[in-house]
């Protein structure tokens, strides 16, 4: 296999500011009628004066093709997952998102939120179901509700319950979670927001796993619950999950289970079982719903029995074969999020689970686990690469580029800019702290075939040739991208950066 | 896939034959040996999941999805006056085109050069909102108005060291909610307290005086909204934000931004740190996941150490007169920085800002200037010919777009049952919420709303009155 001589899209696209026209516009908005307006009058009269808008905000004037040229543009030069072979962003599970679930989820762009319940009974059907029916059996949890609208939501709302929930226990005091390195940053960032003091986990050199006794020793009286990611995103199991749930739970706390990206284990290992008392699965991950350059998204959180009462309101409950919106839940956190989440979401995931049933997502994730087999079994074989920490890998696994490093000058960031003039997306690296050397997280998930792993690995090898050759062309990466490397940002500047117009006009609006 | 005999569109390695070879050069006979080296049996499923029956033909499927939403009622069906945080408003066709862009669609976390465009989007819509609010400062959007003003008003608490936040009682109360479990805290006593301000019942505004009397040396912030939950404009923007100042409070206020063309910025009045919902500039309903909330702020390096958001600055490249963009101090973010990061961060809603920032630029200075007038004249219009019917009364002057409709001698339960009877969506009811209103509904009128469909509801709930 070849790589391909790629050239990213580069049109040295302007900010839309600079394409203004003065008198120009895209759009007209409807006016009122003249009926109306006779018996009105003038708008601005219709506003208290003190808050009438003086001078008119400084948006472009483009006509209606230039605007939409110039997002054409911005978009051609964004290598979206359905154009190239995203296997390198992992945790991220970078599945194909069947397009005629896109026709499906805008059948409820036109709905209100608010609209009476006799009128969403379709609606509220799929999202009974797809809670009820298949993430229960997935699962193996009691209840689910849509209501986080990203993963990292989905482990606030889980704090939050595991907040309400001892405050109702009247063990108020239970102020600690722990969680371990490996897990998602969120696992620490959200339950702190809630309040809670976050105690991490590190691994074991051998295994990449925290070990048991490090837990025993974490937990106590003051234990909140755990916020744990498995497999860690290293993509090692921990084999002993049931004992750590079951420790946790000994000292009085509660389980929260990050599935954010669940694809190699659904049909194989369950929350349930594993002794959690609340999960999350990410829709927009593991369960095919776009990613949107980074939302919105959906997290579906699930729970026991137990926990049940403390569910986000409203909950959508069954009753005489109609779908109700349940508010009159005492125990409840409240809300997260205003009305029901990101449903359309929901929707897609559901259509998605449809169209593949039980033998369908057992074999996404069958096949998601054996295509890291074989990434593994050819990344081993390159040089400079290395894989800390023994053991097989589930979905994805985290390797190290430090030998590269070591011996050529060029880490990870280089190569991830010269692995994009070859058509390949920036490879995921890791989160904070880089434990692992020079990462990077591959994840090849079942939307990936056998030609594209290979591409993937040809593409990665070629840099990592080119570096062992040639350094500095991997160092002055990208060539052949949409733009070229940015040396010195000034984005920890506070007399540099700008995250507006109006301020790098005012910052460095000489230097155009 | 073993039981149609074929494989899966959506799993090309579901072949068998590539399976297989798959598995041979990894040296395993079977997925399920390698599970079982990889997960301790106890935990391992071991039955076949209970799902209903696939339907792998895209037709099959499209026909099952369809034949249970399309029973569903949406607002192209019905008239919905329905708003209350959700608003429909028209979405200029560009906005749809972009938003469904595959590279838009279905990016997430890429390089700033192979992601390019992005960036630059994520940046625009950083820059276009800034004009309409007056600020310097914004980042990538977050979920919606209530994580937004729960961001914002945590970042007033950091800023000032103090731990009560104003707000007042005509604020969303779901957006209430979702303030109240930002501000709580699994650490007894370091939560934020949660203090209500009074509504003038005359005026539906912040009660001036009350406030004046609660802020103190120990108030962080004062959290206001313009137009407030049910469409008052707040007149006394300034006064609000004064008062907090002087007690060395900081103003925090939530804004729609389609009023943004007829109402003055926040930064007009004294507001520090702006917040509010993006959904209105060209952002479909999807059932309320068009939600899209956005912080911004005067660009002064307290302020901008205290986002949660990710915030997209500019650069330049070693192109001269290239464009790059990278994140400004992005060690602030929980990806950096986990238990020790301002808030937390994660997936939120880019896309919508993307969209929005189309919005804002087909629009421009006149238009989104024209689109306010036709909502402030149509609501007005609206709100005039429901005050005139008997049983009828409209309490609040000086709104934009909502407005909260009292009924006597008769439920809002009972008149939107009439009114669905004839195929329109009642104002939402605030008889739950908002009590001493009695038995009020919030109604919405916007552009997209016409003259007849107006005259249409008049002449609904004059009969339902009668």
């Amino acid at each position: 296999m070849r790589v391909r001589e790629y050239h990213a899209a580069r049109w040295s696209e302007p900010i839309i500011h600079e394409l203004t026209s003065p008198g120009e516009r895209g759009f007209i908005p409807p006016e009122a009628e003249e009926k109306i307006r006779a018996r009105v009058g003038e708008a601005s009269e219709l506003v208290p004066a003190s808050m009438r808008r003086r001078e008119k905000p400084g948006l472009p004037e483009l006509s209606q093709a230039q605007v939409l040229r110039h997002y054409l543009r911005l978009s051609q030069m964004t290598l979206g997952m359905e154009l190239g072979i995203d296997v390198g962003v992992g945790t991220c599970t970078m599945k194909y998102s069947p397009k005629v679930n896109e026709d499906l989820a805008q059948m409820i762009a036109e709905v209100h939120p608010e609209q009476p319940e006799e009128t969403i009974q379709g609606l509220l059907q799929i999202l009974y179901e797809f809670g009820d029916v298949f993430l229960r059996e997935i699962s193996g949890m009691n209840a689910f509700n849509f209501q986080p609208p990203g993963g990292s939501a989905g482990a606030y709302n889980n704090a939050l319950m595991m907040r309400r929930y001892h405050q109702v226990h009247g063990e108020p005091w239970r102020d600690e979670i722990v969680t371990t390195i490996f897990s998602h940053p969120c696992d620490a960032a959200c339950p702190a927001t809630a309040g809670y003091k976050v105690l991490t986990l590190y691994p074991d050199s051998e295994t990449g796993l925290p070990d048991t006794e490090a837990l025993k020793e974490a937990v106590g009286p003051r234990t909140a619950g755990c916020f744990i990611t498995n497999p860690e995103d290293t993509g090692i199991f921990n084999k002993q999950i049931d004992e750590w749930t079951g420790i946790v739970h000994d000292a009085g706390g509660l389980c929260s289970y990050d599935q954010a990206n669940a694809n190699a284990i659904m049909g194989v290992t369950r929350a349930r079982e594993a002794g959690f008392d609340m999960c999350f699965f990410n829709l927009h991950k593991t369960f095919s719903s776009p990613h949107g350059s980074s939302g919105p998204g959906s997290a579906a959180i699930g729970v026991t029995e137990e926990l049940e009462p403390y569910l986000p309101v409203p909950v959508i409950v069954k009753r005489r074969r109609r779908y109700h919106l349940d508010y009159e839940r005492p125990l409840s956190i409240g809300r997260v999020r205003d009305f029901m989440g990101n449903v359309q979401a929901v929707v897609r995931s559901y259509a998605w689970c449809m169209a593949l049933g039980a033998e369908g997502i057992r074999e996404a994730a069958e096949v998601s686990m054996i295509n890291n087999q074989y990434l593994s079994e050819k990344l081993r074989r390159i040089r400079g690469v290395s894989l800390p920490f023994g053991g097989r890998r589930l979905d994805q696994a985290r390797w190290s580029l430090a030998k590269l490093k070591d011996e050529t000058g060029v880490g990870v960031q280089e190569v991830n800019n010269r692995l994009v003039d070859y058509g390949v997306q920036s490879m995921f690296t890791s989160h904070h702290p880089w434990l692992v050397p020079e990462p990077f997280t591959p994840e090849p998930c079942e939307t990936y075939s056998k030609a594209d792993i290979d591409y993937w690995v040809e593409a990665l090898e070629t840099v990592i040739e080119e570096a062992y050759a040639d350094p500095e062309l991997v160092k002055a990466a990208p060539h052949r991208s949409s733009n070229h490397n940015v040396a010195d940002g000034g984005f920890d500047d506070p007399a540099r950066w700008a995250m507006s117009w109006r301020a790098y006009q005012r910052k460095r609006g000489d230097e155009r | 896939m073993a039981k149609h005999g074929r494989p899966h569109p959506y799993i090309p390695n579901s072949v068998p034959e590539v399976k297989r070879e798959m598995l041979r050069l990894v040296g395993a006979e079977s997925a399920d040996d390698l599970y079982r080296e990889m997960i301790p049996e106890r935990l391992l499923m071991g039955r076949p999941m209970r799902l209903p029956e696939a339907l792998p033909d895209e037709l099959g499927l499209r026909r099952h999805v369809e034949s249970i939403l399309g029973r569903d009622v949406t607002t192209d069906d019905y008239v919905s006056f329905l708003g209350a945080g959700c608003w429909r408003h028209y979405v200029p066709k560009v906005c749809d085109v972009v938003a469904g862009r595959s590279e838009f669609l279905t990016a997430y976390a890429g390089g700033s050069h192979s992601d390019l465009g992005r960036y630059q989007a994520n940046f625009e819509f950083q820059s276009l909102i800034c004009e309409l609010l007056g600020m310097e400062v914004s980042g990538i959007p977050t979920y919606d108005w209530g994580a937004a003003a729960g961001n914002s008003v945590r970042m007033a608490a950091r800023l000032t060291g103090r731990r009560r936040v104003l707000v007042p009682r005509n604020v969303s109360p779901a957006r209430l909610s979702i303030m109240r479990n930002f501000c709580a805290s699994a650490q007894q006593s370091a939560g934020l307290e949660v203090e209500e301000v009074g509504m003038d019942p005359e005026t539906g505004m912040v009660d001036i005086a009350d406030l004046e009397s609660r802020l103190g040396e120990d108030a962080a912030c004062v959290y206001f909204e313009n137009p407030n939950y049910l469409g008052v404009i707040e007149a006394g923007g300034a006064e609000i934000s004064a008062l907090a100042h002087s007690a060395g409070a900081e103003s925090v206020c939530g804004v729609d931004p389609i009023s943004l063309g007829v109402l003055a910025p926040p930064s007009d009045y004294g507001v520090d740190i702006a917040c509010g919902e993006a959904q209105p500039l060209g952002v479909h309903m999807h059932a309320g996941g068009g939600s899209c909330g956005f912080i911004a702020s005067r660009d002064e390096v307290r302020y901008v150490a205290e986002y949660p958001l990710r915030l997209v600055s500019v650069a330049g490249t070693s192109e001269p007169g290239e464009y790059g963009f990278g994140q400004a101090l992005y060690e602030r973010t929980s990806y950096m920085a986990r238990e020790n990061a301002k808030d937390w961060v994660g997936t939120t809603t880019a896309l919508w800002g993307i969209t929005a920032a189309v919005y804002m630029s087909l629009l421009g200075p006149e238009g989104i200037r024209e689109v306010g007038e036709t909502i402030l004249q149509k609501s007005h219009y609206a709100a005039g010919l429901m005050a005139e019917i008997p049983g009828v009364k409209v309490p609040f002057k000086g709104f934009f777009k909502e407005f909260p409709v009292t009924f006597t001698g008769t439920t809002v339960k009972d008149v939107n049952k009439w009114l669905l009877r004839r195929r329109m969506l009642g104002g939402k009811d605030l008889s739950g919420e908002f009590p001493a209103l009695g038995q009020s509904a919030l109604y919405c009128v916007t552009e997209v709303h016409t003259l007849e469909q107006i005259d249409a509801l008049g002449e609904a709930l004059r009969e339902a009155l009668a």
